[in-house]
């Protein structure tokens, strides 16, 4: 008996062993992903300071150019480090935003011609002012990186720290990244020059909207256009939060009865619809697409979005998705794009998207084309066999608004759409259309 | 032994005649249903139309049963062929049209080598905007591990809040590098996210892919009952989609 206890003790004790070290591998395997994550961005940006140091020296085009590339490569492999390191819960912001404009503001410069249009001086101070700056970073990382190494710093203790809401303790990591933030949010807005655009979303918060601003009231009432009401539903119509950067109402509706559940943003000033779901489930399919493309279009008609035309349509199992976009003067505005969703059981409209519509829609005046429609053509690649074309606005790499022709055609087995500046003949951009994807 | 392999042979035998009997009874009577097939349309017809428009050599890619684009341009082709108004959709004249040029065998068992690999479903499924469908599966089963008891636009939303952060400067370019950011997604940290998500969270991914956002633009969400970190409290909320507060 005493034997077989024994045995067994033994065993649970070679058993709580053998899952401790397992436990241990486990746990440092995290601790060096995180560990090489976080040296790894501090050589990158070392090499980051190097690398527009010597920008500063160059006159070249032939040495300047690979150069600045070489600037745009390094930012985006040092904001890949920064998406390794749990620091999700931690002001980092700053930094990676330093990191992408500095990427962008390189980009756009190396794929420049720099042959006709050298760096200005204003673009050449910009770079000075990012070779101080990341040179400031590299600091503060440098002495970071060196505690960790002194010390035995583990990255795990910051993670632990970070999620248990405890990061106010003394952690030498979290306090290090927070110096680097700190230096960068103290930075001045970096002047990038015109030709810079923010990657962030340009938001436009509706500006453009017209009318006066509703009443809750009057919300649920729009709200009533979309949704089916009964006597089973209840209607809730709620404030948007003090953080945003427009005034919204948010309309729900909930069927007891059917467990029916529909949503809706409805703007404050003039009450457009921004978006709107009913989440019903859908039966089988009765309509076909063509028929829910005619009823969407008659939708936006009926409610006031005026020369809307479809461009896109999509069949996901029994629910049909159309793209419409604004045609004025037969020229297609694509960002002034609606989004409806039709159900193929009913034809009834199970979701609209307005967002970009609303934020963009305007009147506008377009010059008429400076170049025509056989000197566009010869813009694009001689390969590409035109099958379409049409004029159209679109927002090009810089932010602006730019008419253009739209041609579309096939080279090989692809289907291929090309903006050709309908004004400059400018290549705007070429985009290779999707085909579906195989089920696998 | 050897007996019982020649009775199994002469079995196989009689019943593949049956099979290729029974194409030659079957009547071509339904052709393609009433409907005006338009680009974007999946299905039976898609697949009749690709088939047809293969036989008269005006298609030459995969029949899917998908309407992309190089269906479209093949039945444009057809159509100036024909002298049909060029519109690129299967409407009735152009059906009819196209039924008395081409043959197509109704019942998929198909005596040629090239109708026996026609597909008797859909076997291609159209992916929004660029993104693969592994990557909507990923992005389900992020979206399921964090949301799976909240309401239908609850779901949409927090695949928005991913794709908004891919958007941003702010965060990794990817939905991968998003969805994997440490510390961003308790889901991911807690392994909830290698649940198997249902067909709920795969349709809210699609339609947030497709272009609704319910949040606002917005970067981040939190649970006010669990929220640990007294940072995320400090954002500027936008709005409240079930049990999660959505901010800036």
């Amino acid at each position: 008996m005493i034997a077989f206890l024994t045995l067994g003790a033994v065993g649970l004790g070679f058993w709580g062993y053998q899952e401790h070290r397992e436990k241990n591998a486990v746990l440092i395997n995290a601790e060096n992903s995180y560990q090489r994550a976080f040296h790894d961005l501090s050589y990158q940006v070392d090499l980051l300071h190097d690398k527009i140091g010597t920008t500063l020296a160059m006159n070249s085009r032939s040495s300047l150019s690979p150069a600045l590339a070489e600037v745009w490569r390094i930012t985006s492999q040092a904001h890949s480090d920064v998406g390794q390191l749990p620091l999700s819960l931690l002001p980092f912001n700053k930094t990676e935003e330093f990191l992408s404009n500095t990427g962008n503001f390189s980009y756009k410069t190396a794929v420049r011609d720099l042959d006709k249009k050298p760096l200005s001086q204003k673009e050449y101070e910009t770079l000075k002012v990012l070779y101080k700056q990341s040179g400031d970073i590299q600091g503060e990382l440098r002495k970071t990186q060196n505690l960790v190494l002194k010390n035995n710093l583990r990255w795990m203790d910051v993670e632990l720290a970070l999620a248990s809401g405890r990061e106010k303790t003394d952690n030498t990591i979290i306090d290090g990244f927070k110096t680097v933030e700190k230096t960068v949010s103290g930075y001045d807005e970096t002047d990038f020059g015109p030709t810079f655009t923010n990657l962030q979303k340009k938001d436009e918060n509706f500006n453009k909207l017209e009318g006066r601003k509703i009443s809750s009231r009057e919300a649920a009432a729009i709200a009533k256009k979309y949704m089916n009401f009964d006597e089973n539903a209840r209607l809730k119509v709620t404030d948007n939060g003090n953080g945003s950067d427009y005034g919204f109402y948010s309309v729900s509706l909930k069927n007891k009865r059917s467990g029916q559940e529909a949503s809706m943003d409805i703007t404050k000033k003039g009450g457009y619809p921004i978006w709107f779901i009913n989440s019903r489930a859908v039966k089988n399919q009765k309509l076909s697409l063509n028929d829910a493309g005619n009823k969407a279009a008659a939708f936006l008609k009926n409610n006031g979005f005026k020369n809307m035309e479809v461009f896109e349509s999509s069949q996901y199992d029994n629910v049909g998705v159309f793209d419409f976009v604004t045609s004025q003067n037969n020229i297609r505005i694509y960002p002034e794009s609606i989004k409806l969703k039709i159900a193929l059981d009913d034809g009834s409209i199970i979701g609209l998207s307005a967002e970009d519509y609303l934020k963009t829609h305007q009147d506008r005046k377009f010059s008429s084309p400076v170049l025509s429609k056989e000197e566009a053509r010869k813009k694009v690649n001689p390969k590409l066999k035109v099958m379409e074309e049409r004029l159209a606005v679109i927002v090009n790499d810089l932010n602006e608004e730019v008419l253009c022709y739209e041609l579309l055609g096939t080279l090989g087995n692809d289907s291929y759409r090309i903006f050709i500046n309908a004004k400059t003949g400018v290549e705007e951009q070429v985009e290779k259309l999707k085909n579906a994807e195989s089920v696998l | 032994m050897k007996k019982k392999k020649n009775q199994m042979n002469r079995l196989l035998i009689i019943l593949l005649c049956f099979l290729t009997l029974m194409p030659l009874s079957a009547t071509e009577t339904f052709a393609f249903t009433g409907q005006v097939i338009q680009r974007g349309a999946v299905g039976d017809d898609v697949i009749e139309l690709q088939s047809r428009l293969g036989y008269l050599g005006f298609f030459r890619g995969k029949i899917d049963g998908v309407f992309g684009w190089s269906t479209y341009w093949a039945l444009r082709n057809f159509q100036d062929q024909f002298g049909l108004p060029v519109d690129g959709l299967g409407g009735a004249t152009t059906k009819a049209k196209l039924v008395k040029a081409s043959k197509y065998d109704y019942t998929g068992g198909g005596t040629t080598a090239k109708k026996a690999s026609r597909p008797k479903k859909t076997t291609a499924a159209i992916t929004p905007n660029g993104f693969s469908q592994n990557e909507i599966q990923l992005m389900a089963n992020a979206v399921h591990g964090e949301s799976r008891g909240e309401p239908y636009i609850g779901q949409v939303a927090v695949a928005a809040v991913i794709l908004n952060r891919v958007e941003s400067s702010n965060f990794p370019n990817t939905v991968s590098g998003v969805i994997f950011e440490p510390g961003a997604f308790t889901a991911v940290a807690d392994g909830q996210i290698w649940l198997t998500p249902n067909a709920t969270s795969k349709k809210a991914v699609l339609d947030a892919i497709n272009g609704w956002d319910p949040t606002g633009s917005a970067l981040y969400y939190f649970n006010p009952a669990t929220a640990t970190s007294s940072w995320i409290w400090g954002r500027p909320q936008i709005k409240k989609i079930g049990k999660h507060i959505f901010c800036k």
